[in-house]
């Protein structure tokens, strides 16, 4: 057997310490916790239904960088931009709609909602094949980074050209009645838009799994995510499957900007930046590249980023433990690359020429 | 006319210039060969034909409407298939799967139906195999499904890369038993890449044997096995 070198050694030390350090927290902070009784069953709950709401968001945009690097092996940073694009375009709709009264009756709010989703999704949609076209396709054959490096150029380009247009300050959602309120399942209550939320994610991310598994288009995708070359030979465009895949993810980051919106009650040009970054730590967690995968890393990252302050850290005494979410996520991200970097489904698969 | 009409093409990697003015026709019905040693651009001219890459002088003719500027999903509905060299099996997607992207562009699902049944007649292991992820299969097997793949789209011309490569001898011997049934009995049109030049010229009717980017004989796949020079390079032992 070949011998380590030091530095191999030192970097196995080192794995093995986090471990113990990450183990230890993971254990000792929730005995303290669940031993104070300071949170009942019903603070759980509310904890993993509102980790299950934000996650829901996290996995339908990081289904677009998982769609997108499963096709391209490129990583579009500017994804989140794509996301805040939605949200933002959606909210001219609703704002028009809101002062044309049009979204105070059951029907209205309900017609409007669609008019809203559907104006979000054909501007994310919009934004998502132009980055492509312009931005990505020029580059396909470049070296890796310099896609990258286009991605943050284009990210930043979107930031302050949305900034620029309409302004840097928040703009507020208009408040759909309808969705207003919460409902009560024993004594727990459950805000109505965190169910509308966690219920049009799974029906579209359902959805998006059986296109993907069961379509002639959805075959196509895949055929070109392994191989670009033989999939042209077998009579596939593999540019149209291209803009197909931006167009999809897009989309879904377009409905994620509603209901975020519909969550939080405004949108703004940097909005898309944090939950961009959150997603993609759900990809990588769920295995980049793996539909699923990014399903089940947006719900898991978003139960963690929830619990995690309460559970974890602040048995252990830590101050103000959920101003520490965002710092819980990106630990997870950094935990991931270093144990586990093929992500919770992904399988290690010999890479494929380029 | 023939069916398939390579002329004087030239293609390029970079400032590599891997094709030097190569000119070949295919007709109808014939199996054609193309032997040469590696790297003298066998890949390549398919390649070229097939639209992978572009080339950069000359024309490429199917049934004499010029196919070179098409896209290759483009080429593929004008009725060429190329089944390139190390087979490109989709590794994840089933022999099923395999096999229906294979019959991508077409819509005639009686006729993809009936196509399916004769592919797994000609490979009942296939059959066997069906639900299972391409990447399992036995390197034979893998051969047996691109060639069947490719024959799911109907080509009026079948291009080959060296189906022989990597196989068991035995192996060897069935594929070429197959291409010869392809052709004799449904008539398929072959262009077909080989370095195992002797068992390509048995079951080609005629050939052309590349060296570095250019065409250096041609004739009769017979007349090709006695000539000496062809005898010396390929077939000596
Ligand atoms: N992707 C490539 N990039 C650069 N050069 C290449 C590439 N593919 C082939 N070549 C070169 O082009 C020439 C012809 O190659 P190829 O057509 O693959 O030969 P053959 O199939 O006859 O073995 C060789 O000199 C080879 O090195
Ligand atoms: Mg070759």
């Amino acid at each position: 057997m070949r011998r380590s070198t030091t530095g191999e050694q030192l970097a196995t030390a080192m794995r093995w310490l986090t471990a113990i350090a990450v183990v230890g927290v993971l254990i000792y902070g929730p005995f303290q916790i669940l031993r104070s009784g300071k949170y009942g069953p019903e603070n759980w709950i509310a904890f993993v239904i509102f980790g299950l709401s934000q996650g829901s968001l996290y996995a339908l945009i990081a289904l677009g960088y998982t769609l997108v690097y499963g096709i391209l092996r490129m990583i579009n940073f500017a994804h989140g931009e794509v996301f805040m694009s939605g949200a933002y375009i959606g909210f001219f709709a609703a704002d028009a709609l809101n002062r044309a009264g049009r979204l105070d009756s059951t029907g209205g709010a309900l017609l409007g909602l669609a008019v809203i989703t559907l104006v979000a999704v054909a501007g994310s949609t919009t934004i998502a094949v132009l980055l492509e076209r312009i931005a990505y396709r020029p580059l396909r054959r470049a070296p890796r980074l310099v896609p990258l490096i286009t991605a943050i150029g284009a990210s930043l380009f979107l930031q302050y050209t949305f900034s620029g247009l309409f302004g840097s300050g928040l703009r507020t959602y208009p408040t759909i009645d309808l969705l207003k309120g919460s409902f009560r399942v024993g004594s727990v209550p459950i805000l109505k838009v965190h169910v509308l939320v966690f219920v049009a994610a799974v029906g579209l991310m359902t959805a998006l799994y059986l296109f993907v598994q069961r379509t002639r288009a959805g075959r196509a995708m895949r055929a070109v995510s392994e191989d670009k070359d033989t999939a042209a030979l077998m009579g596939i465009n593999v540019d149209g499957v291209i803009v197909q895949t931006f167009m999809l993810g897009g989309a879904l980051a377009g409905v994620a900007g509603v209901l975020h919106a519909l969550i939080y009650g405004q949108v703004v040009f940097n909005m898309g930046f944090q939950p961009g970054l959150k997603a993609f730590t759900a990809a990588v967690l769920g295995g980049i590249g793996n539909v699923p995968g990014a399903m089940l890393g947006g719900l898991f990252l978003g139960v963690v980023e929830s619990l995690g302050p309460a559970l974890f850290l602040e048995g252990l005494g830590i101050p103000a433990p959920h101003q520490l979410k965002d710092a819980i996520a990106f630990s997870l991200l950094v935990l991931v690359l270093v144990f586990r970097p093929t992500g919770i489904l992904g399988e290690r698969v010999a890479e494929k020429r380029a | 006319m023939a069916l398939l009409e390579v002329h004087d093409v030239h293609s390029h990697y970079g400032n590599i210039h891997a094709l030097k003015g190569v000119s070949l026709t295919v007709d109808e019905g014939e199996i054609v060969t193309l032997i040469g040693a590696n790297g003298a651009g066998k890949s390549t001219t398919l390649r070229t034909i097939s639209g992978l890459i572009r080339p950069s002088a000359g024309s490429v003719r199917l049934g004499g409407r010029d196919i070179a500027a098409l896209k290759p999903h483009a080429i593929v509905a004008e009725g060429v298939v190329h089944v390139p060299e190390g087979r490109g099996i989709f590794a994840r997607l089933t022999v099923d799967e395999n096999l229906s992207i294979g019959a991508f562009i077409r819509s005639d699902a009686a006729g993809i139906a009936a196509d399916l049944e004769r592919v797994f007649e000609s490979f009942p292991r296939l059959k066997e195999r069906r639900r299972q992820a391409g990447g399992t299969l036995s390197g034979g097997e893998q051969q047996m499904l691109a060639i069947g793949r490719g024959l799911m789209a109907r080509p009026r011309v079948l291009l080959l890369d060296e189906p022989s490569m990597g196989l068991a001898p035995i192996l060897v011997e069935e594929i070429f038993t197959i291409i010869r049934r392809l052709n004799a009995e449904e008539g398929t049109t072959i262009l077909l890449v080989e370095q195992n030049a002797l068992a390509a010229l048995d079951v080609a009717h005629r050939g052309y044997v590349l060296e570095t980017g250019v065409v250096r004989l041609s004739g009769p796949a017979g007349d090709l096995k006695r000539d000496p020079a062809v005898i010396e390079a390929y077939l000596g032992v």
